[in-house]
C-alpha cells in the first residue's frame, strides 16, 4: 500500500477544497432542501389543487428514479437546453448555469425536498387537531399556530427521520464527481490517475466518510437532544426520556 | 452533422431495452444473494458467539456509513486485486479475471447485505420469544424452526424494509454504469453523448427507472397484503 501522496501540499490543498466542497453543498442543499419539503408537505395537505398535484408528482419522480440519473438530467439535459437559448451565454446568470454546483445543489435540494417532504406530511398529519385549536383559542393567527405549534410539534415527531435523511444525503455527496464537481472522490479519482494507484485514495477517502458520518450522526444527535420540547419531555417522563436520563435537578 | 441530427430515439430503443433487463437481471440476482448476505448477517448479530457477532455488526456497521458510489469504486477496482493476492497466497497462480456483471452483482449484493442484516435483524428481535422457545420445547430441528416460525414470524416486519432496499437497489444499479460496465444507464449515457440528445435520452432513463420502481412497490403491496393474511386490520380498528 502506497499511500506517500498524502505528504504532498498539493494533494494535502486539493482533499480540503475537496472536503469543504463536499461540505458546503451538504449544508446548503440541506437548508434548501429542508425548505423545501416544508412547502411540498404544506402543498400537499392545505395547497390548491394544482399546486398539490404538483407536490406530490415531483414527489414521486425525485423518489422513483436514481439520485445519479437525475444528477445527468439536471447538469447534461437541462444544461444543454439551456445553452441552446440564444444570449444566455452573454447574460450575467451563464456564470452559474455553467457551474456543476448550481446544478448539484439543485438536484439535491429537490431531492431532499421530495424524500423529507414525504416524512414531514406524514408528521404534520399526525399532529392532534386539537393542539391547534388550542393554538387558535389562544389567538394565534393561522401563521402563528403553523410556525408556533403545528410545524416544531410535527418536527418532534420526525425528527430522528429527518436526520436519517441528512446521513443519506452526505453519502450521496459523491455522486457529484460524476458532472465533474471537486468533491472528496473527484480527488481522489485525480490523485490515483496520477499516481498509478487503483485503491489506496479510495481508502482514505472511505475512512474520511465513515469519520464524516460519524461525527454527523454525533452532532445530529445533539441537535435531537436539544430541540425544543425534548429536554421537558425527558425531565417528565414522557415517550422521549429513553433518548436522555433527565438531569439531577 | 446531419448524421448526429438523424440519430434518434428509435435507433437506440433496442438497446436501451437491453439495458433495462441487464439492470433487471443485475438487481435479481444481487437482491438474492443480499437476502442471503442479510439472512447470514442477522444470525450472525444473534449469535451467542462474540467474535461472529463482532464481526457482522462491523460489517453491517462500517458497509451502511460509507456511500454506495465509493464503495462499488472500491471492491470493483480494489475486489479483484484482493481476490488474486488471495488466490496467490493459497498457492494458486495466475490473476483472476472478474467479468463485468458478476463484479456489478458483488458489489450491489455486499452492500444490499448490509442494510438486509438490519432489517432482518430487527424484525427477528420483534418475534416473540415465547413463539421460539415453544418450537424447542417441541423439539423442531433448527431448520425447521426457521422455515415454520421464524421465517413466517419475521416476514411481516422485514417486509416494508425489504420493499425499500429492493427500490434503493435498482436505483443503485445505476451507480454501477460509472465502473463502466453496459446496463440501463450507461447504454443511455452512450446514446445521450451520441446522438446530443441529452434532455430526451436522460427523461427516457428516468421514466424507465420510475416504471420499475413504480411496478415493484405495486407488487409489494400485495405481496404485504399476502403476508400479512390473517392479522387484525388496524386501520379499521382505528376507524
Amino acid at each position: 500500500m502506497d499511500f506517500s501522496w498524502l505528504s504532498d501540499p498539493y494533494y494535502q490543498e486539493s482533499l480540503w477544497t475537496g472536503l469543504i466542497n463536499t461540505l458546503v453543498l451538504l449544508v446548503v442543499s440541506a437548508v434548501l432542501g429542508f425548505t423545501l419539503a416544508v412547502g411540498m408537505a404544506m402543498a400537499r395537505i392545505k395547497g390548491p389543487r394544482p399546486l398539490a398535484w404538483l407536490a406530490s408528482g415531483v414527489s414521486i419522480v425525485m423518489r422513483g428514479t436514481p439520485l445519479l440519473v437525475q444528477l445527468f438530467f439536471f447538469y447534461y439535459g437541462i444544461g444543454r437546453l439551456l445553452e441552446g437559448i440564444p444570449g444566455i451565454r452573454e447574460s450575467m446568470f451563464w456564470g452559474i448555469l455553467r457551474d456543476p454546483f448550481f446544478y448539484a445543489t439543485l438536484t439535491f435540494t429537490l431531492s431532499v425536498g421530495a424524500y423529507s417532504g414525504e416524512v414531514l406530511r406524514g408528521a404534520l398529519l399526525s399532529v392532534p387537531p386539537g393542539e391547534r385549536e388550542a393554538g387558535r383559542a389562544f389567538g394565534m393567527g393561522p401563521f402563528q399556530v403553523f410556525s408556533r405549534l403545528w410545524l416544531p410539534r410535527a418536527i418532534q415527531l420526525c425528527l430522528p427521520t429527518l436526520t436519517g435523511e441528512m446521513i443519506l444525503l452526505l453519502k450521496s455527496v459523491p455522486l457529484v464527481s460524476t458532472i465533474a464537481m471537486m468533491d472528496l472522490l473527484q480527488v481522489a479519482n485525480i490523485i490515483r490517475d496520477e499516481n498509478f494507484l487503483t485503491y489506496e485514495p479510495l481508502l482514505f477517502i472511505g475512512a474520511i466518510y465513515l469519520v464524516l458520518t460519524i461525527l454527523l450522526t454525533l452532532c445530529l444527535r445533539q441537535v435531537e437532544l436539544n430541540f425544543p420540547g425534548v429536554r421537558a419531555q425527558a425531565r417528565s417522563g414522557g415517550w422521549l426520556s429513553r433518548m436522555r436520563q433527565p438531569r439531577p435537578a | 452533422m446531419s448524421q448526429f441530427a438523424q440519430e434518434g430515439l428509435a435507433d437506440w430503443a433496442a438497446p436501451i431495452l437491453a439495458g433495462a433487463v441487464t439492470t433487471l437481471q443485475i438487481a435479481f440476482a444481487a437482491y438474492a444473494i443480499g437476502l442471503l448476505l442479510g439472512l447470514v448477517g442477522a444470525a450472525s448479530r444473534l449469535s451467542p458467539w462474540a467474535p461472529l457477532r463482532a464481526l457482522a455488526t462491523s460489517y453491517s456497521t462500517a458497509v451502511r456509513a460509507v456511500p454506495e458510489l465509493l464503495l462499488i469504486i472500491l471492491l470493483y477496482y480494489g475486489g479483484s486485486q484482493a481476490l488474486t493476492a488471495l488466490m496467490n497466497a493459497l498457492g494458486v497462480a495466475g490473476k483472476v479475471e472478474i467479468s463485468g456483471f458478476v463484479t456489478a452483482v458483488g458489489v450491489l449484493a455486499f452492500v444490499q447485505g448490509a442494510y438486509m442484516t438490519e432489517v432482518f435483524r430487527g424484525a427477528i428481535l420483534a418475534i416473540p420469544k415465547g413463539q421460539l422457545e415453544a418450537a424447542d420445547a417441541y423439539g423442531f430441528s433448527p431448520m425447521a424452526r426457521f422455515r415454520y416460525i421464524t421465517l413466517p414470524g419475521m416476514l411481516p416486519n422485514a417486509l416494508p424494509g425489504m420493499s425499500n432496499l429492493w427500490l434503493i437497489l435498482i436505483k443503485d444499479t445505476a451507480l454501477i454504469s460509472v465502473i463502466g460496465f453496459s446496463e440501463l444507464f450507461f447504454t443511455v449515457q452512450q446514446a445521450a453523448a451520441s446522438s446530443r440528445a441529452y434532455f430526451l435520452f436522460y427523461s427516457v432513463a428516468g421514466l424507465l427507472y420510475l416504471l420499475m420502481t413504480l411496478t415493484s412497490s405495486a407488487a409489494f403491496s400485495r405481496l404485504e397484503r399476502y403476508v400479512r393474511r390473517g392479522e387484525p386490520d388496524i386501520s379499521a380498528q382505528e376507524a
